[in-house]
């Protein structure tokens, strides 16, 4: 029957050989994954300023972006792609704030640059390799 | 109640229970406006309501904990709190920059980034603020006359938490690498270091509630916190499926993820055998029911309901819908909400001298909060799926699936009223306690004889 030190070695030993393999993982993910699924040379000062905006005002208290926020409003990764970035443009200082079918987006007062900085955040994210998030729709009624 | 310092855990539990108040009002908000009531828009957008929501969530969680540790780090080691003025210092701050950071997101003041909106100048005082706390519990621990693994395991539960809350601190370029390491926080919180403070404390009810001895709870007790990070620590990929990371977090994340319910299946039965081995004399049934709850629903809720969207292929579909809203409510409220609870409901006879640890309120409040949250998350559940295949299989516009799915949010706040009055009956009964005395040392020791060990 298993004692309590062979149980505590299970515990010790196990979480160090898989926290060791999780920072090996980090480690190559880091160096060779991410620069290369995210495009990372194509982050400048535009994209770094929408990233700070993105964050700022807490857009992902209502979207998600990779999947990942809140779920009140839409799915905006590949925004650019669907909508262009006219149309992105027009939502953010909407009188009254932005309100397609009811859900009211918070009114804001950004510069045009500030606009311009958002729509290439997302454009950024939406040429970014997910892994095939999000998936194209099997059946598509509104075509 | 063994020690007077003990008592200062009664101010994190009363902080507790206001936040949480707090976080359930700042719910229905959310699920209003989701049916399209969002007259309060203009104070309370859902961006500052939901980061609301999920910080109170945290706080209350968190002050919980605190409440824990102060509780049962005295009791385990044998020894008073190195000290109260130090303890009391550290929840007034802790209570000030929790306003701070509330108050903040109402005039958007945010940092943005889901579970960690704080701003990080917060992200200091919080730091500190949680330093201050270890620093008491080592003191104390280190002083004492008994070093036991139950309180070694909350401890370094504790320590490990706030070690892991660094990575979240700082600012990286890219916002895949910002995501990466926000998950070494909320995943390596929520299934790993926690579940650590989780089986410490979960330890502590059982040795204390079932007179079972020592030596066996914290033998399992390390096989469980073992299973915990063997499956939990790799498991961290199912959050990096789809984030612009190479394809081989799929597989792991996979698999490792697959592998997580085992630990809190693990915490079931272990909770269970304990209960049905121990001498089941103990009068505190309230305190036995929330034990055993947490565990239950911590399976049902992290575990299956985890398991039910974790695969890569599910997650494709799944990921960033109300399904996760599913997973996330009963997941927390089994693993971590009522695991307060149950300490709570355990120390307040003890601490007040108060003997309300068998009544009706206190019943009625476990079964309306539990049922209320099951409903809840039958909704959200309904929600979801109907969303998934809606939105991402027969690709209906994002609005469109949404006004579909309004009438699962009224069954929602339907069943979150009965939720919160379970919730309300709670509170009632943690106001009947009163405050804790002095007299009410040596309270509760008499249960000491049953145990065996």
């Amino acid at each position: 029957m298993l004692s309590k030190k062979q149980a505590k070695m299970f515990f010790l030993g196990g979480t160090a050989v898989f926290f060791l393999i999780f920072i090996g993982m980090t480690v190559d993910t880091l160096v060779n994954g991410v620069p290369k699924y995210t495009h990372a040379s194509q982050i400048d000062d535009q994209v770094r300023l929408g990233r700070h905006l993105w964050d700022s005002n807490n857009c992902m208290g209502c979207h998600t972006i990779m999947g990942e926020g809140a779920y009140y409003a839409p799915e905006l990764t590949k925004v650019y792609e669907r909508r262009g970035p006219e149309y992105i443009k027009t939502t953010f200082n909407f009188p009254g704030g932005w309100r397609p079918n009811g859900r009211n987006m918070v009114e804001y007062n950004f510069t045009e640059q500030e606009k311009e900085a958002l729509v290439a955040f997302l454009k950024w994210v939406g040429e970014s390799d997910l892994n095939g998030f999000p998936p194209k729709p099997s059946v598509q009624l509104n075509k | 109640m063994k020690f007077k310092s003990q008592k200062v855990a009664y101010y994190f539990f009363a902080l507790s229970m206001l936040l949480l108040s707090l976080q359930i009002v700042y719910g229905f908000i959310m699920a209003f406006a989701h049916m399209g009531f969002d007259g309060l828009h203009e104070w309370i957008p859902f961006n500052a309501a939901t980061a609301t929501h999920k910080n109170l969530l945290v706080v209350w969680i968190l002050s919980g904990f605190m409440g824990a540790g102060y509780f049962i780090i005295p009791d385990e080691s044998d020894t008073e709190l190195w000290s109260v003025p130090l303890a009391l210092l550290q929840f007034y701050s802790f209570a000030i920059v929790g306003v701070i950071a509330v108050v903040g997101f109402h005039v958007g003041w945010f940092e943005g980034r889901k579970f960690l909106e704080i701003p990080r100048p917060l992200d200091y005082l919080v730091a500190l603020n949680v330093i201050l706390f270890l620093v008491i519990l080592l003191m104390t621990m280190f002083k004492g006359k008994k070093r036991t693994t139950t309180a070694w395991v909350l401890t370094s539960g504790l320590v490990f938490a706030a070690l892991l809350y660094l990575p979240g601190m700082i600012w990286f370029d890219n916002h895949t690498v910002d995501s990466f390491f926000r998950w070494w926080v909320v995943h390596l919180w929520v299934e790993g270091v926690w579940e650590l403070i989780m089986g410490g404390i979960l330890a502590y009810l059982l040795i204390k509630l079932t007179g079972v001895d020592r030596e066996v709870i914290e033998k399992w007790l390390y096989v469980i916190v073992g299973l915990t990070f063997l499956s939990g620590i790799l498991g961290t990929g199912h959050h990096y499926y789809f984030i612009g990371v190479p394809k081989y977090w799929l597989i792991v994340g996979g698999i490792f993820s697959a592998l997580e319910p085992l630990a809190f299946l693990g915490m079931t039965l272990f909770a269970i055998q304990m209960y049905r081995k121990g001498n089941k004399k103990h009068p505190n049934k309230l305190a036995i029911y929330w034990t055993l709850s947490t565990a239950i629903v911590a399976f049902l809720g992290a575990g299956l309901l985890g398991l039910a969207h974790t695969l890569p292929g599910v997650n494709l579909y799944t990921h960033g819908t109300l399904v996760t809203a599913m997973h996330g409510h009963l997941a927390f409220w089994g693993a971590y909400a009522s695991l307060v609870l149950a300490i709570i409901s355990y120390s307040m006879p003890l601490m007040t001298g108060r003997k309300i640890y068998d009544n009706s309120i206190g019943h009625m409040a476990f079964w309306f909060s539990n049922i209320g949250m099951i409903g809840m998350t039958m909704a959200f559940a309904a929600a979801g799926v109907a969303q998934v295949y809606m939105e991402r299989i027969v690709g209906l516009d994002f609005m469109q699936a949404q006004l579909e799915i309004e009438p699962h949010f009224f069954v929602l706040i339907i069943a979150a009223t009965v939720f919160s009055i379970g919730i309300t009956l709670f509170i009632i009964n943690f106001i009947k306690f009163g405050v804790p005395v002095d007299e009410a040392i040596g309270e509760g020791e008499e249960f000491s004889a049953l145990q065996t060990s």
